[in-house]
This record gives C-alpha cells, sequence and structure tokens, in this order.
C-alpha cells in the first residue's frame, strides 16, 4: 500500500525541479494523495485536513531536496508530523509511592477491556509488582467468569462478587478494601463493563466508580479498527473521566490503524501499549514512528 | 425553496458527511464527482441532491430482490431449509457482537414459535462457552457444549448430529473471534464450514458475518476475508445504537453484494432489528 502511495505522489510531484522550492502549488496534488491515504487508514476526516494545512504550511518554501525523491522528501514530511502528533511515548504508570495504586479499565462493548486487564496484570507482575484484579463488569453474561479464568492465567488473586442486585461501585471499593486486607497486593485493576459513551446512566457509573476510587490511572481501551467514530468516544469517555491513557488493541491484523491519530489528536491522551493478539503475553509499547508508517501504508 | 449555487465548498462539505459514514473516501469521491459533473457552479436545491443521493444508495442496499426484509416476518431474510434443520454459522472478528447476536437471533426463532439449538464452537476464549450458556438458559432453548479446546468443527459437527436427533428448525454455530489475516485461523473456519456441510448436505445455509457499526475501512477486508472462507451469506450490523453509521456497509454491498440482513441496537435480548434500507439511509445523513 505504500507503494501505491509513493506510486501516486510520484505521478502529483512531477511537476517538481530539483533545488526548486516547494510551493501550495506544486505540492497540492501530492498532499491530496497523502489526505486519502489518511483517510484510507480511518483517520477523522477534519484532522486528516487540519493535518494537510499543517504540513503545506510546513513544507511551504523548502527547498525540493537534490538527494532524494520529491515523494520522498513530501512523505518524509508528513511522516515526521504524524510521529510528533502521535508522540511522545509514555509506557510506564506512575505508582503511588506508598499504598495502593488504582488501574481503571474502560471503553466501549467488546473493546477489549478485560483481556486488556489480563495483559496488564502479567506486565506488571513481571516487574515485580504485585496486581490484582476486580470484576467490576457485571452486566455482559459471564464476563466476572471469564475475567477469573484470566487471573488463573496470569496467576493473581481477582476480587468478585455475584452480579445479581450488586453494583459496580460497591464491588470495587469492597475489591480495594480486599486488596489492603490481603497486604500483598500493590495495584489494583477495575475491569469496568462495555458502554456506550452516550449512555448517561453507565457513564454516571464509571464517574462514580472514579470519585470513589480515585484511580491513579484512568485507561481507555480502544479497537484499532474503528473508523471516524473513534474521535465521538473517546472524547465523550476523556470529557467524563480524564484519561491518563490509551491502549489500542487488535493491531495484529491488517487494519491501518488511523484511529490511533484521531484518539489521540482530539484527547492529547498519551498512548501507551497496543494489543497485537488475544493471548496475554501479546501486549507491546506504542511506537509512534511504527504507527506513523502503518498509518501511511508503508 | 430557494436555490443556492453549489461551489466546491458545498459539495466538499457533503463530501465530508459521506466519508464520516466510513462509507469510505473512493465511495464518497465517485458520488461527489458526479454531483459536481452535473450541478457543480449551478443553482441548486441541496435537499433535492441529498435525496438523490439516498435513493441511490437506498437502492443499492436493497439490491435486486436478493433478500427480503419483510415486518410481518423476522425470519424472511434468512434462508431455509424445507428438508430440515436450517444451519446457521455465524463469524466475525474479535468482540463485535457474535455470541450476543446469536442470542438475539435464537430469541426472534423462539418468538416465532419455532424451535432452535446452539452450538458453542468458542471454544478458545475464556468463558466464551459460559457465556453463551448462560444467553441459553435465559431463553431456555438447548446448547451443545464442548470443553475449553476441543476443536471447534467438533463442536459443529456435535451440533449437527444433535440438531437431527431433535428434529429442531434452527441450529446456531458460535465461533471464536479471529482477525482476518490470522490464515490457520481462517482455515479453522473453512474446516467448520466443510464438515458441517458433510453431515448435513447444503448447510450451514446461511454464513452470517458479524460487523460492528464502529468499524472503519477494515470492514472491507473482514468482508472480503471472510467471505473467502466460508462465502458470507449476510452481515449483522451489530452496535448501531451509537453514534457510528456503519457506512461501509454500502462500500461492502457495492464491492461484494452481501447485504446487511439484521441490525443490532443494544445488549438486551430484543435488541436485533431487521435491515431496514430506507431507515438505515435516513440514519446515515441524519
Ligand atoms: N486479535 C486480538 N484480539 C484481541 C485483542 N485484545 C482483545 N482481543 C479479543 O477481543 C475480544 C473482546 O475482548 P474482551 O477483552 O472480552 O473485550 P471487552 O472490552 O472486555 O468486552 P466487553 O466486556 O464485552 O465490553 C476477545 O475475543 C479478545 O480475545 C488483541 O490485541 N488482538
Ligand atoms: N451497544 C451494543 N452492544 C452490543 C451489541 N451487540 C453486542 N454488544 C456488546 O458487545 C460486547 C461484545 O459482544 P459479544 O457478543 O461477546 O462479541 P463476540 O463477537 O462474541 O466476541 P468474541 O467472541 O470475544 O470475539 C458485549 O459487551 C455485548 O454486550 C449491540 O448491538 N449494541
Ligand atoms: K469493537
Ligand atoms: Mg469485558
Ligand atoms: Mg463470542
Amino acid at each position: 500500500m505504500f507503494e501505491g502511495l509513493t506510486a501516486n505522489l510520484k505521478d502529483a510531484l512531477t511537476g517538481l525541479a530539483k533545488g526548486g522550492k516547494l510551493t501550495e502549488g506544486n505540492i497540492r496534488d501530492g498532499l491530496r494523495q497523502v489526505r486519502q491515504a489518511l483517510l484510507e487508514a480511518d483517520v477523522n476526516y477534519e484532522i486528516a485536513t487540519s493535518f494537510i494545512d499543517r504540513v503545506t504550511e510546513q513544507a511551504v518554501g523548502e527547498k525540493v531536496l537534490k538527494a532524494v525523491r520529491p515523494d520522498e522528501q513530501i512523505i518524509g514530511i508528513v511522516h515526521q508530523e504524524l510521529i510528533n502528533l502521535m508522540g511522545p511515548v509514555e509506557p510506564g504508570f506512575d505508582f503511588k509511592k506508598s499504598g495502593i495504586t488504582v488501574i481503571m479499565m474502560c471503553g466501549l462493548q467488546g473493546s477489549g477491556k478485560t483481556t486488556t486487564c489480563g495483559k496488564l496484570a502479567r506486565l506488571l507482575k513481571e516487574q515485580g509488582r504485585k496486581p490484582m484484579l476486580v470484576a467490576a463488569d457485571l452486566q455482559r453474561p459471564a464476563a466476572i467468569e471469564q475475567l477469573k479464568v484470566i487471573a488463573g492465567q496470569v496467576e493473581v488473586p481477582v476480587h468478585a462478587e455475584a452480579p445479581d442486585g450488586n453494583n459496580a461501585v460497591k464491588v470495587c471499593q469492597n475489591g480495594l478494601s480486599q486488596a489492603k486486607k490481603l497486604g500483598n497486593v500493590d495495584t489494583v485493576i477495575l475491569d469496568t463493563a462495555g458502554r456506550l459513551h452516550i449512555d448517561e446512566d453507565l457513564m454516571k457509573e464509571l464517574e462514580q466508580i472514579e470519585r470513589k476510587l480515585q484511580p491513579d490511572q484512568v485507561i481507555f481501551a480502544c479497537d484499532a479498527m474503528t473508523g471516524q467514530d473513534a474521535v465521538n468516544s473517546a472524547k465523550a469517555f476523556n470529557e467524563a473521566l480524564e484519561l491518563d491513557g490509551v491502549i489500542l488493541t487488535k493491531l495484529d491484523g491488517d487494519t491501518r490503524g488511523g484511529a490511533a491519530l484521531s484518539v489521540k489528536e482530539v484527547t492529547g491522551v498519551p498512548i501507551k501499549f497496543i494489543g497485537v493478539g488475544e493471548a496475554l503475553d501479546r501486549l507491546e509499547t506504542f511506537h509512534p514512528d511504527r504507527m506513523a508508517g502503518r498509518i501511511l501504508g508503508m | 425553496k430557494a436555490g443556492e449555487i453549489l461551489d466546491d465548498q458545498k459539495i466538499e462539505e457533503f463530501e465530508a458527511r459521506l466519508i464520516k459514514t466510513d462509507m469510505g473516501v473512493v465511495s464518497s469521491a465517485a458520488i461527489c464527482d458526479e454531483i459536481r459533473k452535473k450541478h457543480g457552479g449551478r443553482t441548486v436545491i441541496l435537499d433535492e441532491i441529498q435525496e438523490t443521493v439516498k435513493e441511490k444508495i437506498r437502492t443499492l442496499l436493497e439490491g435486486e430482490g436478493d433478500t427480503r426484509w419483510d415486518l410481518n416476518d423476522p425470519l424472511s431474510p434468512l434462508k431455509h431449509n424445507p428438508d430440515g434443520v436450517t444451519v446457521i454459522l455465524v463469524a466475525g472478528v474479535n468482540g463485535v457482537g457474535k455470541t450476543t447476536s446469536i442470542a438475539k437471533l435464537a430469541n426472534l426463532i423462539l418468538k416465532q414459535k419455532k424451535t432452535v439449538l446452539l452450538a458453542a464452537g468458542d471454544t478458545f476464549r475464556a468463558a466464551a462457552v459460559e457465556q453463551l450458556t448462560m444467553w441459553a438458559s435465559r431463553l431456555g432453548c438447548e446448547i451443545v457444549t464442548r470443553p475449553d479446546g476441543t476443536d471447534p468443527a467438533s463442536v459443529a459437527y456435535s451440533g449437527c448430529e444433535r440438531a437431527l436427533e431433535t428434529g429442531v428448525d434452527y441450529l446456531i454455530i458460535d465461533t471464536a473471534g479471529r482477525l482476518q489475516t490470522h490464515t490457520n485461523l481462517m482455515e479453522e473456519l473453512e474446516k467448520i464450514k466443510r464438515v458441517v456441510d458433510k453431515k448435513i448436505p447444503g448447510a450451514p445455509h446461511e454464513n452470517l458475518l458479524v460487523l460492528d457499526a464502529t468499524t472503519g475501512q477494515n470492514g472491507l477486508s473482514q468482508a472480503e476475508h471472510f467471505s473467502n472462507a466460508i462465502e458470507c451469506s449476510g452481515i449483522i450490523l451489530a452496535k448501531l445504537d451509537g453514534t457510528a453509521r456503519g457506512g461501509v456497509t454500502v462500500a461492502i454491498r457495492q464491492k461484494m453484494g452481501i447485504p446487511v440482513k439484521y441490525i443490532g441496537v443494544g445488549e438486551q435480548i430484543d435488541d436485533l432489528e431487521l435491515f431496514n434500507p430506507q431507515g438505515f439511509v435516513d440514519a446515515l445523513f441524519a
């Protein structure tokens, strides 16, 4: 696909003379191709448009380099700007100096929250911490059972209660007390139920959990295959909860993952990790340069 | 109604709206090029142009009578096996809503006073079997399960055997979520289909692909790869109750002819509706 973009760019930039200057006129067609590539990668429409404006502004006046082809030069500028927008990386978590660090996972239905809770628990355990999982999804059938199985796989304790007539806020509070009681837990990870950002009642429930538990990190699990709607959901979750980090899931497929740029742009929240498989060790640090290449189809 | 001059900015605004539905930059550009050619620079009534575009998309989605969405018969989009059990295989990428959609579809079937059997073919994901089992018990229908790690084709086979034994009207087979680029998992899906066909010739009668309405352009790749594996006969478009429009199904219908048969509009058992081309297109432009 990168070949596609380069070929199109080459055609679009034939007017560029070596040693001449990049002008709005002579790069317009080329940047239209870039814009199309961004949209095909599911970058949000407005973000793609303002991105192209920004790149144009930056490129205009630059010399057409002698050493590289004009298409490579433009891609270089575009690539770097994408990296700038998606970075910098902040892969770590801020842990409490003493006491229990609380991490809260949230997101739309099916985005990969429960699996990612397991992945995080595994990673933190590997780093010498002592995580515990809390099953705060009382809605989806067998969500609790799923988290229990995952906790068993990564061998960490899990706090779970019967879902009927219970409420998620209570379960989280009990989970935290339980962790304190156990004594050998320093991190609690809350697995909340999937919900739509327009579901007022369920969004309020999340806000309540946040208020009562004061999580140190609120993480938004975002499906990497999400299209134009990514900005709407990410924005709403960020407004309700002040997100601290984003984890982009399901990047092991062939999605171009433009949602990464959209979500970062609209929330300003760093993307911390990417999920690259169903297995619990399939969690990687986010690399803006790789993501930029992927969005461009490189 | 007063007309307006259709300048580039207005065409661009319209293109933005199309792209935001996730129908894709190519389809959107094609529509806008046509508008530009026909009406560019002239005085037009924008609403009328939009109506024409909507009409075109609706016609595309309706197809040429290949699918029925009869409000009086919620099972009308489904092929029906006149010789016995109708087998429905449900597949899709991870977390799109397969298992929940199966429960909803079973509910529709039961409401039509037909009988249904479920087969818990996701023996991979943690507690996937328990999830479908809970739905089955809520619905009061029978379910065939095997322990985690069992070959899903063998669960499907057992489902077929049981269906033949009990003479049930419908058998719905759940499968594990899989990304379409994982070749071995796609082969596993092909095998499920093959085994089912062997036990019940001509089955599965429906191979339904579940798509998440929030999905962007990757939906096309999903439709292509899953169709290569199991020849998708229809789509269930889940999670249409959010703010996403599901426009990628327009591109899929255009490119591959696969119709949307049902839409998912919530997490509860009754939240499955017959696809309605007109309603869908209205929502696309709302
Ligand atoms: N291929 C792939 N699949 C993933 C990844 N992360 C999660 N999944 C799968 O996505 C599906 C949904 O994951 P869950 O963890 O259940 O998602 P959730 O957000 O907890 O879902 P709900 O609680 O129902 O809202 C499962 O099939 C997971 O195995 C990933 O990085 N890659
Ligand atoms: N809002 C909304 N949520 C839905 C809809 N359909 C399913 N869900 C939710 O989406 C999440 C995933 O649904 P599942 O049925 O488990 O999805 P799946 O495709 O079987 O997932 P895997 O088996 O893990 O690949 C659950 O939280 C469901 O409740 C829908 O139409 N609307
Ligand atoms: K999803
Ligand atoms: Mg979950
Ligand atoms: Mg499932």
